[in-house]
């Protein structure tokens, strides 16, 4: 109590104290920021900015027996970005990356503007229409082990759901994930699945800034419902769907474990092997950390690059960027 | 066109008033079916894997499960809950999923309230360190070989220390914070308040839906944790519910594939489904909280990611 009674005496008037110094002085009151944050900073220089140094490992002849500066420099400082370039493992993984990453946007772009727009136009039974926001939100929330695990039984040739009811209608049975083309088209349709509806959301978010009196005025001109949706509701969207196409864009190499991980198997080897899972075989598992560490800063230098050209066009077209 | 309908005399617009109310109502039920085939499309898959862990075995070899139970057999369930294993990952995922959401929170609290403090010096410069590190990460193996340098392989904290802030969540708690009046800060400092007392008296008590959707959003994110398991865990006594659920239904796949019995394959399908609810209800569960809030935090987000 008694160092409040003292700061009390120092902070009669706080607003002119931080004003005094027109270059800005520390308050002796925010000395306990610097205390707060203090933590949160070591977290972050310790988990995010020290391995950012482990990259050299990229540069260097890296194994187990030594550490990562004691091993020598690779004869040839780029030998392990020439290694990856010249494996064809390597450039199907790129290729397989860029191949359902372009696919995912390409089809998945569009659902959840669709389904914003859809549920924007339900103005009867409104209890419907909130029972389908949770459930068409849900999915985003459970993990790609369990959508993996479902789409395993859900689909599976002989027992799945899916084929039983193939079978019922006399159709023939589809192998969704063990034929490369379907495992692609799995993927996609999954991957829809699980985030459509949640990225709705945004989209939803959107159109309700949109002035009501536009929709108003169409009315008056006789405009009708899909009319509407058209020349206001899309338009009105327009900077929200350009940002999201951008960001997406910025993420084309960028690809999760666990989701390719899950759903992969050898028979689909060809095309479900990505960066991520690529990184993962060749590093951890066969050990070959600095032909992985390569292909890893490769793949985060074109993130980043790819992030702020997105960036970039996205504040050229005068919408807000992404920081 | 348009200026021709406005012109229109009364008599003609009011019918035509008429008929548009009534191609209204055809698109609106147009667009419910569209939306409820859409929920369909969603809740059938769960519906089916639940109605098969909770179907007998019978039902399933003659493929007579859709989306409701067919006698009713809760043997599955019986069969995770007699696998110590499972069980013990389940208990050591809820226990990781505490510690993990408390500290998450913690340090996001911590991160959260000085930025949002507009007298803090510094401010800019600690924010550009922050934003940098979710633009750039160092990627999978330096990030592995540091985990093993600092002895965390094989830890149970590993699954809570390197996970410990999400800038996404601070930026959405800074927002928060930063909409809570500066007035009242600046009286409670002039009660004398020192910055603890305003965060701990203040900000938290008025942000308390705001951190209690983001240590739900922690919490989840913890109990779906599958790729740092994956890459830093070996020993089975540390395993959390993700990575057992894929071996469960890997290692059975795998089975399957070796052509056993048809009677051991659909027991199996039985257990599989059954331990997909263990991994899946919990989240059903924190859901309906969850929803009531995730609205504001994702438009958040968009604002200002």
């Amino acid at each position: 109590m008694s160092v409040s009674t003292k700061q009390q005496r120092r902070m009669v008037l706080p607003e002119l104290e931080a004003e005094k110094g027109k270059w800005k002085k520390i308050r002796k009151n925010d000395y306990a920021l610097y205390i707060m944050i203090f933590l949160p900073l070591l977290y972050f220089v310790l988990f995010k900015y020290i391995p950012m140094t482990d990259i050299v490992v990229a540069f260097k002849d890296y194994n187990m027996f030594h550490t990562v500066w004691s091993s020598p420099w690779a004869d040839e400082l780029l030998k392990y970005f020439k290694m990856a370039f010249s494996s064809k493992d390597f450039l199907r993984a790129l290729r397989n990356t860029i191949v359902l990453n372009f696919l995912d946007l390409l089809v998945g772009f569009p659902v959840p503007i669709i389904i914003a727009l859809l549920l924007n136009e339900i103005t009867i039974f409104k209890r419907f229409k909130r029972f389908a926001q949770t459930v068409l939100y849900m999915p985003h929330f459970l993990s790609w082990t369990i959508i993996s695990g479902m789409a395993l039984l859900v689909l599976a040739p002989e027992n799945g759901l899916v084929n039983i009811l193939l079978s019922r209608m006399g159709a023939k049975t589809i192998p969704f994930l063990s034929n490369k083309y379907l495992w692609i088209a799995t993927y996609v349709g999954l991957g829809i699945w699980q985030s459509a509806g949640y990225t709705a959301i945004v989209y939803l978010a959107s159109i309700a800034g949109i002035n009501p009196e536009l929709y108003e005025a169409a009315e008056m001109d006789g405009a009708g419902r899909m009319r509407k949706i058209w020349h206001i509701t899309l338009p009105g969207i327009r900077p929200t769907i350009v940002v999201m196409l951008i960001l997406n864009l910025g993420r084309i190499l960028n690809i999760s474990l666990e989701r390719p991980y899950t759903m992969g198997n050898y028979l689909v080897r060809g095309v479900s092997d990505v960066i991520s899972t690529y990184v993962y075989r060749v590093g951890i598992e066969s050990q070959q950390f600095s032909l992985a560490t390569a292909v890893g800063l490769f793949q985060s230098v074109v993130c980043v690059i790819f992030l702020v050209a997105a960036n970039i066009i996205c504040e050229r077209l005068g919408e807000r960027g992404i920081w | 066109m348009e200026r021709q309908i406005m012109r229109l005399p009364e008599r003609k617009r009011g019918s035509r008033g008429a008929n548009k109310s009534k191609s209204n109502q055809v698109t609106n039920i147009i667009f419910l079916f569209l939306v409820f085939l859409l929920v369909l499309l969603c809740l059938l898959p769960m519906l089916n894997v639940a109605a098969t862990s909770l179907s007998s075995e019978l039902a399933i070899i003659n493929r007579q499960v859709y989306f409701w139970p067919v006698q009713i057999d809760l043997e599955a369930y019986k069969n995770v809950f007699n696998d110590a294993s499972m069980m013990h990952s389940l208990r050591l995922t809820a226990i990781l999923t505490v510690v993990s959401a408390t500290f998450s929170m913690l340090m996001t609290i911590l991160c959260a309230y000085p930025l949002s403090q507009k007298t803090f010096v510094g401010r800019g410069l600690f924010n550009t360190i922050i934003i940098i590190t979710m633009y750039f990460n160092p990627g999978m193996i330096p990030n592995y070989l540091h985990i093993k340098r600092l002895g965390l392989l094989d830890n149970f904290w590993v699954m809570v220390l390197p996970v410990g802030i999400s800038v996404f969540n601070m930026i959405i708690l800074k927002s928060f914070f930063q909409s809570i009046p500066q007035s009242l800060r600046e009286s409670a400092e002039i009660d004398g308040a020192s910055h603890w007392t305003i965060l701990t008296r203040i900000y938290i008590p008025l942000s308390k839906p705001a951190l209690a959707t983001l240590t739900l959003f922690y919490a989840v994110g913890r109990w779906n944790g599958f790729e740092d398991a994956r890459l830093y865990i070996s020993s089975r006594n540390l395993y959390p519910i993700q990575f057992k659920l894929y071996q469960i239904i890997n290692n059975l796949a795998a089975a399957e594939s070796s052509m056993e019995g048809v009677a051991v394959k659909i027991a199996k399908e039985g257990m599989k489904t059954a331990s997909i609810m263990f991994a899946t209800i919990p989240i059903l569960l924190v859901y309906p909280w969850l929803q009531k809030y995730f609205v504001t935090g994702v438009t958040v987000g968009s604002n200002k990611g």
